[in-house]
């Protein structure tokens, strides 16, 4: 039996978190919003072409896409960084901030990754179709950019 | 000091709730301004219980009494007519506000323009347009007479079953049709409620 798809609102209230969060980690908080906005337009147009078995890594895709074609745009105007406040910080936890200029820093893989994985929650297995790469390769990907963002956010702190 | 692990970067990242909300509320906007929604729904509280109601552009397409359950609904609207379904209350303010009208005593006939693609085959169309409008507020008839006007006069079970599908109770009147004898037959949300309907409507005591 094929599936149909679920009605849209269903669809949007169980996706809007996970993507919401997978788009803050590829575009930053502020962007997220308009990213988001893109990407369920264009889910809702292409909805009926969806099979309506894996909805969260089809919207996945397309979220990605959006964030991709938003950076290039990004990109091509030059604008000025946000400048990330600096705080001292003795024995606590990495601010938000740092947090955020580190995960821009990251090569654009690790970024994917480690959003697929800690912002949209998805598991391995999931990751890896989304990235067209083996788990393991999924795994070692999201580690890496861990492993980045704990380096980055290290030197932050002895500098 | 403490490196960043892998509960504290899931935190920030993590989109509040409220953001989520916000940011689906903005959709839910932006695609009924382009176009994308094909049937849009609001739940509506009545006296007698919740209801939903849902509309494409041609009109009210169905109305699920107190009891049904929202999802089912949703998912019933999904395969029979489009998934692009949206809660867009403001899409449903012309029969909501006839919904209090009549509940409240200040309106005895719909004015709505309505869709009636969930009413399946001929007869159950003859049998629902009938009701609709040979059965004024505070009329009732047998399934029998109803099944007369629809062209079947033998057929009041038929007709009967078409009455119990009725995706616009309340709107199309099929509380209104009555066993032979007067008793107060079936009714979707109960034989209560359509007591409750008829004693309203002053069509029994």
């Amino acid at each position: 039996m094929a599936a149909h798809p679920q009605p849209f609102q269903t669809f949007l209230d169980e996706q809007r978190r996970p993507v919401l969060s997978f788009l803050r980690a590829m575009v930053g908080p502020q962007e997220a919003d308009d990213v988001f906005q893109e990407t369920f337009l264009a889910a809702m147009r292409a909805y009926a072409k969806m099979d309506g078995r894996h909805p969260r890594a089809w919207v996945l895709t397309i979220a990605r896409r959006k964030a991709i074609d938003h950076h290039r745009a990004r990109t091509r105007r030059p604008e000025p960084r946000a400048e990330v406040p600096e705080v001292a910080v003795v024995d606590r936890g990495p601010e938000d901030g740092e947090i955020w200029s580190a995960v821009a820093e990251l090569s654009d893989a690790q970024r994917e990754a480690v959003a697929l994985r800690f912002g949209a929650d998805l598991p391995y297995r999931e990751i890896a179709a989304a990235l067209g790469c083996s788990e393991d390769a999924a795994r070692r990907r999201v580690y890496d950019g861990l492993d980045r963002l704990r380096q980055m956010i290290d030197e932050e702190d002895h500098s | 000091m403490k490196p960043i692990d892998e509960t504290t970067l899931r935190r920030t990242l993590a989109a509040g709730r409220d953001d989520a909300v916000a940011a689906a509320e903005r959709l839910a906007r932006e695609a009924a301004d382009g176009g994308l929604v094909d049937v849009a729904y609001a739940t509506h509280e009545t006296p007698l219980g919740t209801t939903v109601v849902a509309a494409t552009d041609r009109g009210l397409v169905r109305l699920a009494l107190p009891g049904a359950v929202v999802e089912e609904v949703l998912e019933d609207l999904a395969a029979e007519v489009s998934p692009r379904v949206l809660e867009l209350p403001a899409r449903l303010d012309a029969v909501r506000r006839e919904l209090d009208e009549y509940f409240a005593g200040d309106r005895e006939r719909f004015d709505l323009p309505l869709d009636w693609r969930l009413v399946h085959g001929g007869f159950q169309r003859k049998v629902l347009r009938a009701a609709a409008s040979r059965l004024p507020f505070g009329v009732t008839a047998s399934y029998g007479e109803v099944a007369t006007w629809a062209g079947s006069p033998r057929a009041f079970r038929a007709a009967g079953t078409a009455l119990a599908r009725n995706p616009l109770p309340i709107v199309v009147p099929c509380h209104r049709v009555l066993r032979a004898g007067g008793a107060i037959g079936q009714y979707g949300g109960g034989p209560e409620m359509k007591q409750r309907l008829l004693r309203l409507e002053g069509a029994i005591g």
